[in-house]
Formats: structure tokens, C-alpha cells, sequence
């Protein structure tokens, strides 16, 4: 049996993979959700029919977004975490045992209950007594934040459907509202490779440059996500993300990981020639 | 055949019958299918551009319809509980137009409020007819313009007995209705007759609790944009007539003007909508309502912003509210609406409908969804933070009572001159001059020039209105009438 999950990563390139079965298929209010089992990736959730993790990579991801700011800020005591209905950021975070309160705000209700009963190994953090789950849009949590939290981690979708009001200037404006005077805001920043994922990425940048005195861009190599170049948001009122690196005290923790190191912090930082090109063209009016 | 309800789309089934025979087209329009113009068949998409096609046996005549335009017409009759329904491709402008040339003529009186929208006062221009202003009282926190109280209606009445007509806005830009019920009582005893702008109002005729219809109210004639809240396509529209009201008559007038190669995009657009309205509008109001709620909740609790509802009902100049215009005033921000609005565009890449001194308007419909009214909250609550400042300076909108000099046909027509603005104060304005949107005039061609409207402009300008109508587009000169009145 031929049987495979494409997705078209723009309308003129494919990517396949092998299915063994499929597990879980449904439609929320939101979106469509599917689980599938694939011999090389393991198990792994796609909505709207575009690939979100799977087994084998999500920890790249996952690493990239938690690790990073929390190597720079010296004292993340409450986080924001919008989307991540997955659990991954989650499970990243609780393993840090100075953080106080997590709050995650996931738009549907549906992502949670299926990666809590299919993909436990990232869903499995998701009843620490310092997570509260709130279900509602993003957008509309944190209009009525202020100064009251120390990192916000954006784990989005894409910019097209349910998340593309977590690409806007009015979303990163009531973030920077949302922290604390040394906050730090990270995001999933899209690809920079393809031409409509870069126009998407450049604009991201541009509303994000607006919105912080401080906007870096970081990367990280995914393999089941469009181009395998993937790229993060680092924005902070006050923290830059290499001088401001403490690797004694990140190391000191001895936390394990498989991707982050604090050395490889310093390098996802140094990004391609086009990259800074397409970042640049935006930074230049402010 | 299948018989005529409202679950049929008369036109809409003779195109896609027409489709199927292939037929071969040596008639205009030259694009023939789309063929001749590969670049609009790319962007417009080739279903689209075969629609596009001229009047013929199987598709009717808009000017003199005897089948499947007529069967549509029949529909939205029914469906608007109107005598005959006027499928119209010129716009509401042009179904305004219609309503005012079909009832007056040179000389004739016109009682309506001054702040109609300028096709009201063109068709004056047009016919020569006189408009007998009813000032509508004005809000004093909010500086927007209201409807007319039923006894402003009822002394003009008695001061211009021979006037031919009442026109009410049903409701206004901003959502305030008169009490139409009483206004029409008032016109037919006295033989006149009652005729509605319901531009902003093609919702009432569907809609649970909201404001009462034109033509439930018993109006005479109404022009009802089915492209606003109705969803049909830009420049299709309606005119509802009552039974008093001679159709063929109507049809006369409306061939004066209206083009004789109706598009068939407009028309079947105009049938589909009303459809989708009468099977499904009452749920689709319904969601409208609930999103303009929850918006206005979560607006008044930023702060700052007041956006209003029902509670403004005041039994008379603000009979009643359509709960599904979200118009927020912005004074208390320290913003002038204008400002608002431009800064939700150039910030945020939000749209809205238009911004005046004082307020905004955000135009809900059916084909809204709650992820984009978390974006419209979230950015004037952005708006707020990072451009809010002191209220001192802003000037509210004030109703300035217009004196008539003469007639909007004469003063069009006369001996003109052009002069800078500002030494035209006294002198008789001969041309329109608005803010677009929402194209009310603040003056209209016949009407005495003051110092205070003067200002008025002034500010506009310089907070950065669109301001249209005059032959000079910088506003820099006017023209008045040669002979000083």
C-alpha cells in the first residue's frame, strides 16, 4: 500500500510522507485537526492540513523557543504562552523549577484534548500546578495585560487562518504592553526561503521592530517545516540576547537537552546573508 | 418550471442555463467570454467574466422586464414586503435619484433633514425641486447629527402644506432612526408622501429586533442598498415602492438615467443575495447583532472609547437604534475620529467605513468573524496607549442650520465666480462641499455661506478629511453665485 500525507509547502513544491495510519481525525470549531503514525517521523499532528510537529523533530522547536530566552533573562518568574496547545513549549518551561505561573492560551479546546491522548510526549506536562490553560484568542487575553509578565513565548500557526491576528502590530503592541520593564517576547518567525513565507517573515519583522527597542532573529534547522530553515523572534525591552547570555548560570541548571547549547545560542544568532538582506530592508526606517 | 418562491434565483438560473447552451457570441460585449481580454479573465477568473453578457431573450431587459428580471423583481417584492421592487445597477445614488425625480419637479417642495446624503440633493439639482430642511437635532457629547423629531416634521409640515414629500433616513450613517411610523402618518394626512434613504438599513427588512422597515412603516418609496449590509455586489441596489405608487411610472424615471446595458455580475448578485437574506438573514442578523455587542462591550471597557447603543433612545429624535452600526466616539481619547481612522489604516491595515470629528464607524456585516473583531478592539486599544493624549483642541461637529438662498437647481445653474475661501463668507455657495465618507454635504449648492461653516472646513481639512464636491480640488477657492443675494 502507496499511502502518503503531502503538503504543499508553496503551490509548486510537495512534501510527502509515508503514512502508516491515520489515528485521529476531526473538526473543531476553529480548524481541521489530523494524527497520523509515519514509519521515519513517528507520530505527528497536522492542522488545516499543514504539518504542525512530529515525533522526531518537534524538540528542535520546542528547545529553540524555550531555551533561548531563558538563557538570557536572569529572573523568569511568569510566562505567557499563546497557542502551544501542543504541550511542547510547556514541557520545555516546567522543567525550570523558578518559574512561578505559566499561563497558556489556546484557541481550541479540541488541539489540547487530542495531543493530551496522542501525542503524550509532548502533551505530557500539562497537569503542573503551575499551568493554568485559558481557552480563548490570544489577541483578546492579553488586551487586558499589563506589566505583568516576564517572557511571552508566541508558539503560533501560520499567518493565514486562526493565527494570523498573532502576526499583527495591535497583537506585539499589547505584548510589550503585557511585560514587565525587562520582558522578553519570543516568536515563531516563519521561513525566510520561499517567497511567500519571506513576505511573511519580512512583515512580522517589520510590526516587531515597531513595537520593541530591542529585535533580533534567530534560527534553527527543522526538517518537516517549508525549506527545513526555520527562523524565531527575539524582542526585549531591555535584555540583548548574546551580551546578555549567561552560559555559567544556564549550564549551572544542568538541564539536558538535544539541540540547545549555549554555544549554538551564540551561532543561531548569526543568520545568512539574504536573511539579514530581508530583515534590513525593514529595520532601515526605524 | 418550478414555481416562484424565494428559494429560486431567477437570474441566476438563466445565466448558468445560458452557460450550458454555448451559444455563440456576435453581440457586444467585445470581451467576448472573456476572450479578447486575457489579462481580466486572469484577474477576474473566467466564471466571471462569461457572466458578463449583454441583455438578450432568454436573460431579459432591465428596462422593460417581461421574464426572468421581472421574476426577480417579484421575489424581492415579496421578500422586502414591498408593492414592486426595482432591480437597480447605478447604485443607491441612482435608486435615491429615481425616488426624488418620480415624486417632484420644478418647484416643488421637499420636506427631509439636512443631513441626507448628496444624491438627495443632486436629484434636486436635477429637477428643480426645493428642500425644506428639518433640523435634526444634534447630540451634544457625541456631536453627531440625529433624526427628525416627529413635531419638527409636523410644524414643517403646516409652514409647506403643497410640499410633495417627506424623506427620513432610515437610519442614518450612524445608526439613529427616526420614528418613521408616525412620520408616514403624518405625510398621508396631508396627502403627501413618505419616501426612506435605507442605504444603511437593507437589515431591517430581515433581522430580529431592529428598527422597523420602510416599508413595514408604510413609506411610499425606499432606496435600499443591498451592497452594504445585504452582501450583494458593489453598485447593486434596490428601490421598494408602496402600493400608491404608479410602477410603471417609477420604471419611466428610472430609464432617464439608469444605463440600458445593466450588468448581469450586479444583477444576478442582487438575486442571489436576496435568497441568501430571505432563507437565511434572520440567523445572519442575528450573528451581526451578537458580534456589534460583544465589540461594543469590550470597547467601552478600554476606556476612553464610547461606543453607543440603545440607551441614547430618547422616544423621539432618537426613536430607535440599529444595534448593528458600531460607531464609537473617540473624543475622550483626545483623538478626532478622523485621526482614529487614519491610524487604524497606516498602523494596523484596518479599514473602516469613516471617521468624522468625533466618532467612527466600523461597518459589521454578514461576512464578519470574531478573529477580526479581536483585532479591531485590540488596535484602538492600542491606539489609545501609544497615541491617546488631552481632549483640549478637538472640536465637536456642530448641526449648523443652512439658510436656503435659492433653489439647489438655480444656484447650480447661475452666473458664477470662483473666489478664495475665505473671502466667501455671506456670499450664495453654487457646489457641493463634503467629507467623503460619509459624503453628507456640509454645503449645498443654493445655500448661504457662513463664517462658522467656514471653520468647520477648515478643521476638517487640516485634520485630514477627504474633502470632495467642489470644482476646485484643493478647497483652496469656491464658487459662488455671481449675484451677491
Amino acid at each position: 500500500m502507496d499511502y502518503w500525507f503531502s503538503e504543499f509547502q508553496t503551490p509548486h513544491v510537495k512534501f510527502s510522507i509515508r503514512i502508516d495510519r491515520q489515528l485521529f481525525c476531526g473538526q473543531s470549531e476553529f480548524q481541521r485537526i489530523d494524527v497520523f503514525d509515519s514509519p521515519e517521523f513517528g507520530r505527528f499532528l497536522a492542522l488545516d492540513g499543514y504539518m504542525m510537529l512530529t515525533e522526531k523533530d518537534e524538540f528542535i522547536y520546542h528547545e529553540m523557543i524555550t531555551h533561548v530566552p531563558m538563557a538570557v533573562h536572569p529572573r523568569v518568574k511568569d510566562v505567557l504562552v499563546i497557542g502551544a496547545g501542543d504541550g511542547g513549549v510547556i514541557r520545555e518551561l516546567t522543567r525550570y523549577p523558578d518559574v512561578d505561573h505559566i499561563d497558556m492560551v489556546e484557541i481550541d479546546p479540541l488541539v489540547v484534548e487530542v495531543c493530551k491522548k496522542y501525542l503524550p510526549k509532548t502533551a505530557c506536562r500539562l497537569d503542573d500546578p503551575r499551568l493554568s490553560i485559558h481557552y480563548e484568542d490570544g489577541l483578546r487575553f492579553i488586551r487586558s495585560c499589563e506589566d505583568c509578565y516576564d517572557l511571552i513565548i508566541v508558539d503560533s500557526t501560520d499567518p493565514f487562518g486562526p493565527g494570523e491576528g498573532l502576526f499583527t502590530r495591535e497583537f506585539y503592541g499589547n505584548c510589550y504592553k503585557a511585560l514587565r520593564e525587562d520582558g522578553i517576547m519570543v516568536n515563531q518567525h516563519e521561513s525566510p526561503f520561499y517567497s511567500e513565507d519571506a513576505i511573511a517573515c519580512q512583515r512580522a519583522h517589520k510590526r516587531i521592530v515597531e513595537s520593541f527597542p530591542i529585535s533580533k532573529v534567530y534560527q534553527a534547522h527543522i526538517p518537516t517545516y517549508p525549506s527545513g530553515h526555520w527562523l524565531f523572534g527575539f524582542a526585549s525591552k531591555k535584555y540583548h540576547p548574546l551580551r546578555d547570555l549567561d552560559e555559567v548560570r544556564w549550564n549551572m541548571r544542568g538541564l539536558d537537552c538535544n539541540y540547545y547549547t549555549t554555544t549554538l545560542h551564540k551561532g543561531a544568532f548569526y543568520i545568512p546573508a539574504y536573511v539579514e538582506e530581508l530583515l534590513k530592508d525593514v529595520e532601515q526606517e526605524y | 418550471m418550478k414555481p416562484l418562491s424565494q428559494e429560486r434565483a431567477p437570474i441566476y438560473e438563466a445565466l448558468e442555463e445560458f452557460k450550458k447552451m454555448r451559444v455563440v457570441p456576435f453581440d457586444v460585449p467585445g470581451h467576448k467570454r472573456g476572450r479578447g481580454n486575457p489579462e481580466l479573465t486572469r484577474l477576474l477568473g473566467e466564471a466571471c467574466v462569461a457572466m458578463d453578457v449583454n441583455s438578450m431573450k432568454p436573460l431579459d431587459n432591465l428596462c422593460h422586464p417581461i421574464s426572468v428580471i421581472r421574476e426577480a423583481e417579484e421575489l424581492a417584492a415579496q421578500a422586502f414586503g414591498a408593492a414592486h421592487a426595482f432591480l437597480m445597477v447605478g447604485g443607491t445614488t441612482s435608486a435615491v435619484q429615481s425616488m426624488i425625480l418620480a415624486v417632484a419637479k420644478r418647484g416643488d417642495e421637499i420636506i427631509l433633514p439636512r443631513n441626507v446624503h448628496r444624491s438627495v440633493m443632486g436629484a434636486m439639482v436635477l429637477c428643480g425641486a426645493i428642500p425644506v430642511y428639518v433640523n435634526p437635532e444634534c447630540d451634544d457629547r457625541l456631536g453627531i447629527p440625529l433624526g427628525m423629531s416627529a413635531a419638527a416634521v409636523k410644524k414643517a409640515i403646516e409652514e409647506h402644506p403643497r410640499a410633495k414629500a417627506i424623506l427620513v433616513n432610515n437610519p442614518t450613517y450612524y445608526g439613529i432612526c427616526s420614528d418613521i411610523r408616525s412620520i408616514v402618518r403624518l405625510a398621508h394626512e396631508k396627502g403627501m408622501l413618505c419616501l426612506a434613504d435605507e442605504a444603511h438599513g437593507t437589515h431591517f427588512y430581515f433581522g430580529e429586533g431592529l428598527p422597523v422597515s420602510a416599508m413595514a412603516a408604510g413609506a411610499d418609496m425606499a432606496a435600499v442598498s443591498m451592497h452594504k449590509s445585504g452582501g450583494s455586489l458593489t453598485q447593486s441596489s434596490l428601490l421598494l415602492t408602496g402600493p400608491a405608487v404608479s410602477a410603471g411610472y417609477v420604471r419611466q424615471i428610472i430609464n432617464l438615467t439608469q444605463t440600458t446595458s445593466g450588468s448581469y455580475l450586479l444583477l444576478s448578485s442582487l438575486d442571489i443575495s436576496r435568497r441568501n437574506l430571505a432563507l437565511r438573514g434572520r440567523e445572519a442578523f442575528a450573528r451581526v447583532v451578537e458580534l456589534a455587542n460583544y465589540a461594543r462591550e469590550e470597547i467601552n471597557a478600554i476606556g476612553g472609547y464610547y461606543a453607543y447603543s440603545r440607551e441614547l433612545i430618547n422616544g423621539d429624535s432618537i426613536y430607535d437604534f440599529d444595534v448593528t452600526k458600531l460607531s464609537v466616539n473617540t473624543l475622550d481619547v483626545g483623538l478626532a475620529g478622523i485621526e482614529v481612522y487614519d491610524l487604524l489604516r497606516d498602523e494596523y491595515d484596518i479599514q473602516i467605513e469613516f471617521g468624522d470629528l468625533g466618532n467612527i464607524l466600523a461597518y459589521l456585516s454578514i461576512g464578519d468573524r470574531p478573529r477580526e473583531i479581536e483585532r479591531l478592539v485590540s488596535a484602538l486599544s492600542e491606539v489609545r496607549r501609544r497615541f491617546g493624549r488631552d481632549k483640549s483642541g478637538l472640536m465637536k461637529q456642530e448641526y449648523i442650520d443652512p439658510e436656503v438662498a435659492v433653489s439647489p437647481q438655480d444656484a447650480f445653474y447661475s452666473e458664477k465666480e470662483s473666489l478664495p475661501i475665505r473671502e466667501t463668507a455671506g456670499r450664495v455657495c453654487s457646489e457641493f462641499v463634503m467629507c467623503y465618507p460619509p459624503g453628507i454635504p456640509i454645503l449645498a449648492p443654493g445655500e448661504r455661506i457662513t463664517k462658522e461653516i467656514l471653520d468647520y472646513i477648515e478643521y476638517a481639512k487640516k485634520k485630514g478629511c477627504s474633502m470632495t464636491g467642489p470644482e476646485d480640488p484643493e478647497i483652496l477657492r469656491l464658487n459662488v453665485l455671481k449675484d451677491r443675494l
